[in-house]
C-alpha cells in the first residue's frame, strides 16, 4: 500500500467505526444494498433509450439522413451487440474509435453535421437534452446480456490499449494522483462507495458493463466519457477532449480488462 | 398560474374552449376534471396536512405497510411501496415530515384498484415518512423513519 | 413538447400491473442553479390513468416526487389487448398522454 491508499483506507475505517461501530456497519451496508437494488429495478434510463431509438431513426442534418446506416462495429445498421466490440479499429477513418467518437463520425458523414454541431451539448442538463446521451443509451441497451469481446488483434488496437494502460497508471497533478490510485488496488473505498479495482477482471467487468448509467444524483444518463471526465476532475487534471483519441485509448484499456463480462447497462448509479 | 387557468376554464368561455378541445381529441375528460389541493401541498405539519385534506385525528394502523430501504444513499430518489389492508381504502397519501412541505403525493384509489402504490420521492434529510389512508370518513396512518446519507434537494 | 412516457401494463393473475416512467424535471422551486438563482418550481400536479373509459388511478403530486417520476399500481377489470392511458398535467399547464396495450 502506498501512503495515499493507506490514508484513504484509514480515514474510511475511522469514519465507519466512529459513526456506526463494526457490527452496525454491516447492516448499514445491507440497507444501502437494498436501496441500490430497489432503485435499480426501474431505471429512468429507459426514457433515454426510447428517445435515442427515435433519434437513431430520425432524418437529421443537412443531408436529411438517419443514422440507420451507421457502422458502429458490426457493419452498417447493426445495433444489436455492437457495443460489446467497442472500441475497435475502423478502416474508413483509419482510427480506433469508441461509441461516442464513432457516432460523431456518422453524424458527420451520413448526416452532414460539422464536428462542432455533432458534439454540441454532449452532456445534457434538464430540458437541454443531449442527443448523444440518448443515442448512447439506446445503442448500449441493445447489447444487454451479450459478453464483452473487444479485440486487440490489430496493431492500432493494441497501441490504443497500451496508451490507455499508460494513462491509467500515469501519476501527476497537484495531488500526485493516477486512475490507479483509486482503481488499481483491491478493497478500497471512499465513505460508502466501494472502489472497483479495474486491473482485476471481475471488478472491471462489473464496473465497465454497467456504464453508461442513470445518475440518481443528477437525474441524467451519463456516458463513459462523462464518467472518465469525473475521474480526471477528481484527480485535478484537465478534462480530456470530447470523443478524443485519449478517451478512446483509456476506454480501450478498461474495455479489454472487462472482456468476458456480460454487458448489463445502462444501469443506475449513485 | 394553475389556479388562474382553472378559473378561466370554469367560466362559460372556458367551457366552450374545453368542449372544442375535447372534440378535437386534445383534452381527455379525466385531465380536464383534475384538481390540485394547493392548501394541502403547502402545509408543514402532519396535523395541518390532514386537515387540509379534509380529515382530522387519524388513527395509527399497522394495516398500512410501508416498504422502503431504512437507509437511502441519495435523497433525490427514495423508493416506497405503500399498501393498505384497511377495508374500503379510498386514498393513500405519502408524507415526508422534514421536507419543506410535508405532503409528497396523494393517490385516489377507485373501486377495483388495489390499495397498493409504488413510487419514488425526494427527501431533504433523515425523516419520519408517513402513509395516510382515507377509508370512508376515517383517516389512518402508519410511519417509519428513513435515514438519508445525502439530501435530495439540490445540496 | 414533453417527451413520451414509458408505460408497461401486463396481467399478473387477474390484476393488471402498470409501471410508468415519466420524463419530467420535477423542480421544487427551492433549488439554486450554478449562478445562485432559484430555479422556478416546475412539476407534475395531476396524474390520471384510465382503462376502457374508467379511471383506475388519480393522483395529485407535489414537487417532492422524484425527477423522471416512476409510478406503479395494480387494478382489476382489464384484459390482454385492452389499452391503459396515462395523462399528466404540470403546474405550467403542459400535459402529456400516452397509451400502452395490456400484455
Amino acid at each position: 500500500m502506498n501512503p495515499i491508499q493507506r490514508a484513504v483506507s484509514l480515514v474510511c475505517a475511522a469514519c465507519a467505526l466512529a459513526a456506526f461501530g463494526v457490527h452496525a456497519q454491516s447492516s448499514t451496508e445491507q440497507e444501502i444494498e437494498k436501496y441500490r437494488q430497489q432503485v435499480g429495478e426501474e431505471n429512468p434510463a429507459e426514457l433515454w433509450e426510447m428517445r435515442g431509438e427515435a433519434l437513431w431513426k430520425q432524418p437529421r442534418g443537412p443531408k436529411h439522413a438517419s443514422l440507420e446506416q451507421c457502422d458502429i462495429g458490426l457493419g452498417p445498421g447493426v445495433v444489436k451487440g455492437a457495443y460489446t466490440v467497442l472500441p475497435k479499429y475502423f478502416a474508413d477513418t483509419g482510427k480506433v474509435q469508441d461509441l461516442e467518437s464513432r457516432l460523431v463520425t456518422c453524424m458527420e458523414t451520413l448526416q452532414g453535421l460539422t464536428r462542432e454541431e455533432a458534439t454540441k451539448n454532449h452532456f445534457g442538463s434538464g430540458p437541454k437534452r443531449s442527443p448523444m446521451e440518448a443515442l448512447v443509451a439506446y445503442i448500449t441497451s441493445e447489447s444487454r446480456g451479450i459478453p464483452m469481446h473487444v479485440s486487440v488483434s490489430r496493431p492500432e488496437e493494441k497501441e490504443a490499449y497500451e496508451i490507455g494502460k499508460k494513462m491509467f497508471f500515469y501519476r501527476a497533478g497537484p495531488h500526485d494522483f493516477a486512475c490507479a490510485t483509486c482503481h488499481g488496488h483491491p478493497n478500497l473505498r471512499i465513505r460508502l462507495q466501494d472502489l472497483p479495482n479495474l486491473t482485476d477482471p471481475k471488478d472491471a467487468q462489473r464496473a465497465y458493463t454497467t456504464w453508461p448509467g442513470y445518475r440518481v444524483s443528477q437525474g441524467e444518463v451519463r456516458t463513459m466519457q462523462h464518467r472518465l471526465n469525473d475521474c480526471y476532475r477528481q484527480q485535478r487534471f484537465p478534462e480530456p477532449g470530447y470523443a478524443s483519441d485519449a478517451v478512446t485509448a483509456l476506454t480501450m484499456y478498461l474495455a479489454v480488462n472487462a472482456n468476458g463480462g456480460k454487458y448489463n447497462g445502462p444501469a443506475v448509479k449513485r | 398560474m394553475h389556479s388562474g387557468r382553472r378559473k378561466a376554464l370554469q367560466g362559460a368561455g372556458g367551457l366552450a374552449v374545453m368542449g372544442l378541445m375535447a372534440a378535437a381529441g386534445l383534452l381527455r375528460p379525466t385531465a380536464a376534471r383534475a384538481e390540485w389541493n394547493k392548501e394541502a401541498f403547502t402545509t408543514k405539519s402532519f396535523a395541518d396536512a390532514v386537515k387540509a385534506m379534509g380529515g382530522s385525528q387519524p388513527t395509527e394502523s399497522h394495516d398500512i405497510l410501508i416498504n422502503s430501504p431504512d437507509i437511502a444513499e441519495n435523497g433525490a430518489v427514495v423508493p416506497f411501496t405503500i399498501s393498505s389492508k384497511v377495508p374500503n381504502t379510498q386514498s393513500i397519501a405519502l408524507l415526508v415530515e422534514k421536507n419543506p412541505n410535508i405532503l409528497a403525493a396523494d393517490f385516489e384509489i377507485p373501486q377495483g384498484t388495489e390499495p397498493w402504490i409504488n413510487t419514488r420521492v425526494k427527501m431533504g434529510q433523515t425523516s419520519r415518512v408517513i402513509a395516510l389512508v382515507k377509508a370512508g370518513d376515517k383517516y389512518y396512518y402508519n410511519a417509519k423513519e428513513v435515514k438519508v446519507t445525502l439530501g435530495g434537494c439540490g445540496g | 413538447m414533453a417527451d413520451p412516457m414509458k408505460i408497461r401494463a401486463r396481467m399478473e393473475g387477474d390484476l393488471v400491473e402498470v409501471k410508468v416512467l415519466m420524463a419530467h424535471e420535477m423542480e421544487t422551486g427551492l433549488r439554486k442553479d450554478s449562478s445562485g438563482k432559484l430555479v422556478p418550481a416546475w412539476f407534475i400536479q395531476n396524474v390520471t390513468a384510465t382503462c376502457n373509459g374508467k379511471t383506475v388511478l388519480a393522483a395529485e403530486w407535489g414537487p417532492a416526487v422524484s425527477k423522471n417520476p416512476f409510478l406503479s399500481f395494480r387494478f382489476r377489470g382489464g384484459k390482454p389487448g385492452d389499452k391503459v392511458a396515462i395523462s399528466w398535467v404540470d403546474n405550467h399547464g403542459d400535459k402529456r398522454t400516452d397509451e400502452a396495450t395490456i400484455s
